[in-house]
């Protein structure tokens, strides 16, 4: 009787072997990586990695395919490192190293697979051929997973150029624009997977194909993608935790503003017959925004605490975070709109749009133009 | 009460609560908030003046833009968005509490009809029976049930996520926290007395004890946020912060002294850390505690947070030999002094104030040397992230320093205490420039093969000697000359054109000789002329170190290359010196360094209220954004079944819901 009416079982009881493993994979690594570098650690950073335990399954588990990214991305990293021997040189020598999975091989990878991938997926939109609206799904999980593998990489490979230099790679603008790409490319075959709708990656991978093209600029014109050891302003646990967290942010508003176009066309009727229904672009809109608007709260109160422990005050009317509150205003009021007003259509997807910009000055606006204590990752 | 006021009361507080306003309220805020990104805040009004002139200054002083963060007229729009929040909050609270209370029991059956999300179905079970198993299949789908028995049969009412209204409340009422706590830490005090006259800021330049009273604050101020330098070995009891165009002193409740302030480097010269052993003093001079702070990590004493800010040089002792550059002699004078004081100096090139700015233990500058990070496709894509730090080098200390004339005009002069490989030999460098925002230019001195720049001084002091011109000319004609010419008029010929030379170089290097050349020659011959008084000069200045040498007691130079590129290296250098726009040049050959830390002080008693109001708007947002609330009838009557469904927000999550739901109740019936 209960099953007949199709009755939601609590997660647990849903988990299959695999979920299982996947668990058990997660939390020797995480405590694994404890007893080994624990002696490293101050108490946040432990914390940190505890809390990434549980935090890690559960993302597995509510989204089955991040199981498999977890394992091949560990997996081949951990081949990555032992091709290392500890020695930063056998980048040049080991095939492997030099051709697939050093941090730059690798991001290069990336780089190469997001763009074919946009191509595919412009060419399935157009041929409404559903094969390769398929095929640039899957070149997005690779380029997902070589970025993955060269952040991991990348991170190692500071700490072989040095005990003290070594950082987790979310400290300048080159390695947050990776981390931008994948954060953006993983909401969007989030909500692929749920919405049951490829075409939309058209026009989300249009997005980080941007992102792309700054990363490729900025790594031949000005060298970008040397690691460079911190300033002491940034050695603190609390960049684990707000780095990410803003980029989750800029990712969804990001996919948003590509839907907000997506939906402009569609509403003027062009490719219109090939997209999705307007209520769902709508729909998967909304869905961006909220998830961005929530993990940006919490990035700027993260931020907010941080400055509070850096600067000496957890407001100061810096640009960056000036910045950040009118891009946290803008959508606030959007959201307000649509929420309570109840608005829908045109107007809001526009919004969406102009919001990108605002984000972007946000992110990258603020370096160039303007000056402050936030000037990491000047151009 | 009259009917009028109370109708533009009402209007008021709708108008406050209403939606528009606070949307309003949203983009002028943010409006307001880009101008002060764009205007570099709280600088010095000197620079706004330059940048603005004479009227725009003035404007946009009145109109508070240079600390727009803190203008009247943007506390005004946060008071506001505050009240516009507050009474919003008043407004929806009794509705929203009854709503999330409420299961909405008394609906009727024709309402029920006219919903837009219904489903009916026919059944054959008792209303009973189906009313418990669709009880149990709602519970189960998380809702809230309750029974309720009708004449005919039963009605269901179920509701499920009511928090999303909580969410409403607790994310609304964290903005008026956020901002009553950021407003307890602003420097609303401050501008309370300074309106009625109990404060007022002080814009001289005045040593901390003599700033009187009226520009103090005392130590119980409840919030504050200043800044202080300490100096090695000294302590304060007062921190500054800078308001407008001028600045407060606030007391502090205690004393901080500095022991030791360090700065770690990476190899590659980028600095790793900056740390300072400070000790708390209390005010009658016993010792607190102790404590390093560094970024990062401060150190919070009773309410009152301490941070690792800044550092600077806090007066490092120099040790300074003094070259008067135009004395036809090798002199030197010791000079003693310190970073941040003055030294008068009496020499013969006229009286000169000594303005000691700074000094540098380090310097890491980028030697090329010919190393070029490899930037080409190839060792990118296959490429190494690891920055080639190989021309970096730490060239040593440095320090800067200010030589104003009798007339108060200063040129700054930034010298290096060691000395510099530049195309294979060394030179000490000197840098100057007329204003802070141009480059320094470098003046090098070469050094000798004892690694004192004392022979280039020797040299220089014999070259612009007038007396020992004839005996330099004379030497190098003999020099010069096979021993059949000694005598005949071809050596006087030479000697009167070398001391020519020599004298006309020693009026202003190589441009007067180059300006003696352009009246004198005609243009054909020019070059041929240049590169024959060229090789005069060096030969004749050979000559005058030989000479300067033997008049020292000193053993004469080795005819080497080495002594070649040291006269014609001093030659150019010579030549510099009339642009130099110095008649001194220090040499540092000691120094003593004394570093200082630069603190921020702060007490913010509403950081916890703000902290708070955060985590309090976190689960608001969250609540409103992932709880939707939904409410479910379901009508029985025998025979029949009627659900209906509704909900705040219409997603496609709620058809989907429904969907389901419906579905349900097709499979309860049977």
């Amino acid at each position: 009787m209960e099953l007949a009416l199709n009755q939601p079982a609590p997660l647990l009881k849903r988990l299959s072997w695999f979920d299982w493993l996947f668990a058990a994979i997660v939390a020797a690594g995480g405590l694994f990586a404890l007893s080994r570098f624990g002696d490293y650690m101050d108490i946040y950073e432990k914390a940190i990695l505890l809390a990434a335990i549980p935090s890690l399954v559960v993302s597995g588990w509510l989204w089955k395919p991040f199981r498999p990214l977890f394992i091949v991305v560990g997996a081949v990293s951990l081949f990555a490192l032992s091709q290392y021997q500890g020695n930063l040189a056998r980048m040049e020598e080991a095939f492997f190293l030099k051709y697939l999975i050093s941090s730059q091989a690798a991001i290069m990878w990336m780089c190469a697979l997001f763009g074919l991938a946009t191509l595919t997926y412009w060419g399935g939109l157009l041929t409404r051929s559903e094969f390769m609206l398929k095929t640039g799904s899957t070149l997005t999980w690779s380029a997902i997973a070589m970025g993955f593998i060269g952040l991991m990489v990348r991170w190692y490979e500071s700490y072989l150029i040095g005990a003290d230099v070594g950082h987790i790679p979310v400290s300048n603008l080159y390695e947050v624009f990776v981390l931008f790409c994948l954060i953006t490319a993983m909401m969007y075959l989030y909500y692929e997977a749920r919405y049951q709708t490829r075409q939309m990656g058209a026009f989300v991978l249009l997005v980080i194909s941007a992102g792309v093209g700054f990363i490729l600029w900025y790594t031949f014109d000005r060298g970008a993608h040397e690691i460079q050891p911190l300033v002491p302003a940034l050695k603190s646990w609390w960049m684990k935790l707000h780095v990410p967290a803003n980029f989750i942010g800029y990712g969804a508003f990001s996919i948003a503003a590509m839907l907000g176009v997506a939906y402009l066309l569609a509403g003027r009727g062009i490719l219109a017959s090939r997209l999705p229904r307007l209520e769902v672009i709508d729909d998967m809109m909304y869905k961006a925004i909220a998830i961005g608007f929530a993990f940006f709260t919490i990035a700027t109160i993260l931020g907010a605490m941080w400055a509070a422990e850096a600067w000496g005050g957890y407001w100061s009317w810096d640009p960056k975070e000036t910045w950040a509150l009118i891009v946290w205003l803008n959508y606030a009021a959007w959201l307000h709109i649509r929420l309570v007003k109840g608005l829908r259509g045109p107007m809001l997807a526009w919004w969406a749009v102009v919001g990108l910009f605002v984000t972007i000055f946000a992110f990258i606006g603020v370096n160039m133009f303007l000056s402050g204590l936030h000037s990491y990752g000047t151009l | 009460m009259n009917p009028s006021s109370q109708s533009f009361g009402k209007s008021l507080f709708e108008l406050l609560s209403s939606m528009r306003f606070a949307i309003s309220l949203l983009s002028i805020l943010a409006v307001a908030s880009i101008i002060g990104t764009v205007l570099k805040q709280s600088e010095p009004y000197s620079s706004y003046l330059i940048q603005l002139g004479p009227f725009w200054f003035q404007v946009f002083e009145k109109l508070g833009l240079y600390d727009v963060y803190h203008a009247a007229w943007f506390l005004l729009i946060l008071t506001f968005l505050v009240t516009s929040t507050s009474v919003c909050i008043t407004r929806n609270a009794p509705n929203f509490v009854r709503e999330m209370r409420s299961f909405r029991e008394h609906v009727s059956e024709l309402s029920l009809n006219a919903f837009k999300h219904k489903h009916e179905a026919a059944t054959t079970q008792q209303p009973e029976t189906l009313a418990a198993s669709a009880q149990r299949y709602l519970e189960g789908q998380g809702y809230k049930v309750r029974n309720l028995p009708r004449e005919d049969g039963v009605l269901l009412a179920a509701k499920a996520g009511s928090w999303n209204r909580l969410g409403y409340f607790l994310a609304h009422s964290a903005i008026v926290m956020i901002c009553i706590g950021g407003l307890l830490d602003g420097n609303l005090i401050f501008k309370a007395q300074q309106v009625l006259g109990v404060k007022k800021i002080e814009t001289r330049d005045l040593p901390q004890s003599q700033v009187p009273a009226i520009s103090r604050l005392l130590p119980s101020n409840p919030s504050f946020r200043g800044s202080v330098q300490i100096p090695e070995g000294s302590s304060a009891s007062v921190a500054f912060f800078n308001v407008a165009d001028g600045y407060l002193v606030q007391e502090l409740p205690f004393t901080v002294a500095l022991k030791q302030f360090r700065i770690e480097h990476y190899t590659t010269g980028q600095p790793k850390s900056f740390e300072s052993d400070i000790e708390l003093f209390d005010l009658s001079g016993k010792k607190i505690r102790e404590a390093t702070i560094a970024v990062n990590h401060p150190l919070i004493h009773e309410g009152v947070a301490i941070y690792q800010a800044s550092f600077a040089d806090g007066g490092t002792r120099l040790t300074l030999r003094g070259w008067n550059l135009f004395a036809p002699a090798a002199s030197s004078f010791p000079v003693e002094g310190a970073v941040h004081g003055n030294a008068a100096l009496t020499s013969a090139a006229g009286d000169h104030t000594l303005e000691f700015i700074d000094f540098r233990p380090f310097n890491i500058e980028d030697m090329g040397g010919g190393i070029e990070t490899p930037r080409d496709t190839m060792s990118v894509l296959g490429g190494s992230p690891v920055s080639d730090n190989r021309s970096l080098r730490n060239v040593g200390p440095s320090f800067q320093y200010k030589l104003r004339d009798a007339r108060g005009q200063a040129r700054e002069f930034s010298n290096y205490m060691l000395p510099l490989q530049l195309d294979g030999r060394w030179y000490l460098m000197s840098g100057v420039r007329e204003s802070p925002n141009e480059a320094f230019r470098y003046l090098r001195m070469p050094l000798d093969p004892a690694g004192e720049i004392d022979s280039f001084m020797r040299l220089r002091g014999a070259l612009l000697n007038a007396e020992l011109r004839p005996e330099i000319a004379a030497r190098f004609a003999r020099q010069a000359l096979p021993q059949e010419a000694w005598g005949t008029e071809i050596e006087d010929k030479l000697k009167s054109s070398a001391t020519q030379m020599l004298g006309l170089f020693a009026e202003g290097g190589f441009q007067s000789l180059g300006r003696f050349i352009e009246e004198k020659i005609s243009e054909a011959e020019r070059e041929k002329v240049m590169g024959t008084y060229l090789r005069i000069l060096e030969l004749a200045a050979f000559e005058a170190l030989q000479l300067a040498n033997q008049q020292a007691g000193l053993p004469a130079p080795q005819a080497d290359q080495a002594t070649g590129w040291l006269v014609r290296d001093t030659l150019n250098s010579m030549s510099d010196l009339f642009v130099y726009g110095a008649p001194i040049y220090l040499q540092l050959m000691q120094y003593d360094e004394v570093k200082a830390t630069g603190l921020q002080l702060t007490r913010s008693p509403g950081k916890n209220v703000v902290y708070f109001g955060s985590l309090l708007l976190t689960l608001g947002v969250f609540f409103m954004l992932y709880v939707r609330e939904r409410r479910i009838w379901l009508r029985i009557k025998p025979g029949h079944a009627l659900l209906a469904m509704a909900s705040t927000k219409h997603t496609i999550d709620f058809e989907k819901e429904f969907a389901r739901h419906a579905q349900a109740l097709d499979t309860l019936v049977k």
